[in-house]
């Protein structure tokens, strides 16, 4: 019989597990964006919107065998270069430079770069003898600083600490050795002088809030400790859904984007962040299962560093809602409004699915 | 070129895997210890200082916020309205949410001008305003907004932000200045005033009366606050009431003024600086009270610009000065019932003892003549002719015969020299000059000469319009002295039947003789009615009998021998008219008393005043009685 279609395009291969705790978290999120909201069903109707053209990207790339991935890899991460360059030039968006209008539709690159920086890391790294020599490490820095200082300069600190960190997951996973990881990190540490002098205003005083919020409490510090009211008066079992009154007398500012989890603390109490980290932990460790099992190199360090990347947002999110952490703009992972993250995190989703999908199989 | 690396090593997939696991199950751990960590954050946050955000949380959430009570309402005595509440907008700014400090306030009002017409005072009184509140209380900047100003806001609403329109009851005085002397007004609330009130209860108060009923009545008026615990959101708008505790409105006041009385007097002066004063001398209650010039009380409401205030400060007249209350006039030929009513009931003369007047008066030993009106005499003279034709030389020889002592107990039993006790502040006190008085005040002795013009109500004599017109009703009441009061009834909120207040009784003047008093009236009757009286002719065609009393207070003190011409003299240094009168003769039920500043004869400048203020009591009380 004569196939009108390419041969990869078969069966669905899914992941049941990711499946299912990937709909278990999108469930809860839009329970919670219900509440956080307001109430308004305009604004869960989008989400819904959103999440399906995710969930169906994630499906057309969970199609694509891990092969044609590696082939489109160097492609991806060109066209992404690129349009960063672009959104230096032609940039819109209000006082940074993140987006780029492309007619129709208004696109962020960063994004983009959130999945091409490890798979283009992984795809250098697959051919090579693990642990990778200096040079190959060298090479790979490269790969994935260029766009990091490309956003960081929108400035979007957040995205760029995630594609920095994707990267770096990468090489990790690759075997770099423990010393040259630390080295990096004491390195890092003592640059951060260095980096407050070419930090913007608004972000200095990001970080002036994070060391004493208590210092500006109607200004800068508004966020941070509204936000921990919440947390912190959800006690143990919480206000109870719809309830949380910090949240709905909007006390608790961008709450059902960045803040959204404060919402969720405040309403659900102690019990459901403990109940969604654990979701989160079982997705992340899933994910590191999928990767130890994928058929060569480039597909299990990918699929490694996605898993982990995918932690670094629930850390960093949960983080800055608690006050441990300053406050960049990381959404909590599939439950925050909004962005085009939730659709970049469910490709990546997807390209996991691909990997399961076309596993070795071991006896 | 990427390749290159392959030439050293052979790619070894199963150690691959092996050190990929291993990293995988390091990666896994560490991020379970992250994880761990975070939570001990959540367990710390939302187990250990529980107490401390929950307490947090629900003062964040609950507001505690004062209801303002509606101020009572002022009523006249025919129940017209005289002081209302009407709703009103006012603009507010927030200085705290307005970004830029300074500048950024100045850009804001900038922009707002535009919607809303500022003035250059709105500005200023808007910065001076704002060092009494709080940053982030709302500061007003202007009242009473029109319904364009309100609308154009509205729509623009979101381009402004810390800046708001909010609804508020503003008091209105719809007779304007023509009962700015008996009401007041109310103002801006101010540190000074909360000093005198229990400030829990004008927590939301924003406004206190500042003169007359508005201060007098100041804590019947206001009411009693009542608070309610809000649910606000970070923005402080209300969502919800969650508990509320009414509060008590003022109570309504019925002013005894009658308006249509109060606007005959006010326009029967005219332009001409005076005052008028009427009392029932049934109960002491006030018909009226005028005091021109006066001023638009509505413009004090919200706080006066420095220049318009200056403006009604500097103006003729002096608009602020309430004449009727404080203003101290000579009573000349008006106090001649009073000192011939004190001759009558000591015993000194009796209604027929007859006196001669021959042009001028000497005290024995003296050649310093004391003049009479017509330079020929008038003759023979009683007291009812004395007061008929104002006889100077009857009253020169009464007041010697009486002695100053004397006559300043018995006139002082009028309420002469004192307060007289009306329920509004800033009455003055005038002056009733005795021998002690004058030992204390001037360091000097008592001269007789000073008695005798003491007799004809000049030299030391002082009194203001209200002490006289009070004087008057207690000599036509036969005898009794209120203190008189402006405020008729009261009606609390919430209470069906408005309670009548009576003026309480000072003092129950003796009466020896009731012919001795009725030999006054009569006089004054003649005064009016009688061939030769100074005020013949002024009640021409009127529905009912009047009796008064001329007065001229002497402003300048002429050369003696010069003939005078008013038409000669300035203006401001013209004699002020005086006429105090009461009607109807037989059951008087009101009396008055009129003042002219600098117009000259009592009779013709003065008198015509009184018969309109008559009329417009006494008309509107034969209509009554007419109807079945």
């Amino acid at each position: 019989m004569k196939r009108l279609l390419p041969a990869w395009v078969g069966a669905p291969r899914l992941d049941p597990v990711l499946l299912s705790l990937l709909m278990l978290i999108i469930g809860f999120g839009l329970v919670v964006l219900y509440s956080a909201s307001g109430q308004n069903m305009v604004v869960v109707k989008q989400q819904v919107a959103r999440l399906g053209f995710g969930l169906v990207v994630m499906l057309v790339i969970s199609q694509v065998p891990p092969r044609v991935l590696k082939a489109w890899t160097p492609w991806l991460y060109g066209i992404g270069i690129v349009m960063l360059l672009a959104t230096w030039v032609l940039g819109v968006g209000r006082g940074t430079q993140r987006w780029l209008d492309l007619g129709l539709l208004r696109f962020q690159p960063s994004e983009l770069m959130k999945l091409a920086v490890p798979m283009m890391v992984a795809w250098y790294l697959h051919p090579k003898v693990l642990p990778p020599t200096w040079k190959a490490v060298g090479i790979a820095l490269g790969i994935l600083l260029i766009p990091t200082l490309l956003i960081a300069r929108q400035p979007d600190l957040g995205t760029a600490l995630l594609v920095a960190a994707s990267g770096i997951f990468t090489l990790y996973l690759a075997g770099l050795r423990w010393r040259v990881l630390f080295g990096f990190a004491g390195m890092a540490t003592a640059a951060a002088p260095v980096l407050w002098l070419v930090m913007k205003e608004y972000q200095r005083n990001r970080v002036r809030t994070f060391l004493n919020p208590e210092a500006d409490p109607l200004g800068h510090g508004w966020n941070i400790i509204q936000s921990k009211i919440a947390v912190g008066s959800g006690g143990l079992t919480g206000k109870g859904w719809l309830n949380g009154t910090q949240s709905h007398l909007e006390f608790v500012p961008e709450r059902h984007t960045d803040f959204i989890l404060a919402v969720l603390s405040e309403e659900f109490g102690l019990i459901g962040v403990i109940l969604l980290m654990l979701v989160y932990l079982l997705l992340v460790a899933r994910g590191l299962y999928v990767a130890s099992i994928a058929r060569d190199t480039g597909a299990r360090l990918l699929a490694g560093a996605l898993s982990l990347t995918f932690f670094v947002y629930v850390l960093v999110n949960g983080g800055m809602v608690s006050g441990v952490l300053p406050v960049v703009g990381v959404p909590l992972p599939l439950i925050s409004y909004g962005g085009t993250s939730a659709v970049t995190l469910l490709a990546g989703f997807g390209m996991m699915m691909s990997i399961y999908g076309h596993r070795k199989f071991i006896r | 070129m990427i390749n290159f690396s392959h030439d050293h090593a052979i790619k070894d997939e199963w150690q691959e895997q092996r050190l990929f696991n291993r990293r995988a199950w390091i990666g896994l751990l560490i991020v379970g210890l992250c994880l761990l960590t975070l939570l001990a954050r959540y367990v710390w946050l939302q187990i250990f200082a529980f107490d401390s955000f929950s307490t947090r949380s629900e003062s964040n959430r609950v507001a505690v916020r004062p209801v303002v009570p509606n101020r009572g309402m002022i009523y006249d005595r025919r129940g017209r309205v005289i002081a209302e509440n009407q709703p009103a907008y006012r603009l507010e700014i927030v200085p705290e949410k307005v970004a830029g400090k300074s500048a950024g306030l100045t850009a804001l009002l900038d922009e707002l001008s535009i919607l809303i017409a500022l003035s250059e005072d709105d500005r200023k009184s808007f910065h001076k305003s704002r060092r009494n509140y709080r940053v982030f209380d709302s500061v007003p900047v202007k009242f009473n907004l029109s319904e364009e100003e309100v609308a154009r806001f509205a729509v623009n609403r979101h381009r402004f932000h810390g800046a708001d329109v909010v609804p508020y009851l503003s008091r209105n005085y719809p007779y304007g200045e023509l009962l700015t002397h008996v009401i007041g007004y109310t103002g801006r609330l101010d540190a000074d005033d909360l000093v005198a009130v229990d400030e829990g209860n004008y927590r939301g108060t924003r406004t206190i009366g500042k003169i007359g009923v508005e201060q007098f009545r100041e804590r019947e008026l206001h009411g009693t606050s009542g608070f309610e615990r809000v649910e606000t959101n970070a923005s402080g708008r209300v969502l919800n009431v969650l508990e509320r505790q009414d509060a008590i409105p003022g109570t309504d006041l019925v002013l005894s003024i009658d308006v249509a009385v109060q606007r005959a007097a006010w326009d029967a002066l005219g332009d001409r600086p005076g005052s008028v004063v009427a009392i029932d001398p049934v109960d002491g209650s006030v018909i009226a009270l005028v005091s021109r010039p006066a001023y638009d009380p509505n413009a004090f409401i919200h706080g006066i610009s420095q220049r318009a205030y200056n403006n009604i400060l500097m103006a003729p007249g002096r608009p602020l000065f309430n004449r009727a209350l404080k203003g101290g006039y000579e009573p000349g030929s008006t106090l001649k019932p009073f000192v011939g009513l004190a001759g009558l009931e000591m015993g000194l003369v009796t209604p027929q003892t007859q006196v001669f007047s021959s042009g001028k008066f000497y005290i024995e030993g003296y050649s310093r003549p004391y003049r009479d009106h017509k330079d020929t005499g008038h003759g023979w003279v009683n007291m009812g002719t004395a007061l008929e034709q104002s006889v100077n030389t009857y009253f020169y020889q009464l007041a010697m015969d009486l002695g100053i002592d004397r006559m300043h107990d018995y006139l002082s039993q009028f309420g002469f020299g004192a307060v007289t006790g009306i329920d509004i502040p800033g009455e003055g006190k005038g002056l009733l000059p005795s021998r002690e008085w004058k030992r204390i005040a001037h360091e000097e002795p008592w001269y007789p000469g000073e008695t005798v013009i003491a007799g004809i109500g000049q030299g030391f004599n002082v009194v203001t319009p209200l002490q006289l017109a009070n004087a008057v009703a207690a000599l036509v009441n036969g005898g009794t002295r209120y203190a008189p009061r402006l405020l008729y009834a009261t009606k609390m909120a919430g209470v069906e039947r408005a309670k009548r207040v009576k003026a309480p009784v000072e003092l129950q003047i003796p009466v020896r003789d009731q012919q001795d008093w009725q030999a006054v009236l009569g006089g004054m009757d003649r005064v009016v009615n009688g061939l030769r009286g100074t005020a013949k002719g002024i009640a021409v065609d009127a529905r009912y009998r009047m009796a008064g009393k001329t007065g001229t207070a002497q402003v300048y003190q002429l050369a003696e021998d010069k003939l005078t011409d008013d038409s000669e003299v300035a203006q401001h240094l013209r004699d002020h008219a005086l006429f105090i009168a009461f009607a109807p003769v037989q059951a008087p039920r009101i009396a008055v008393a009129v003042v002219v500043d600098h117009g000259g004869a009592g009779s013709t400048a003065a008198a015509p005043v009184a018969r309109a203020t008559l009329d417009a009591w006494l008309d509107q009380e034969i209509e009554q009685e007419l109807q079945p």
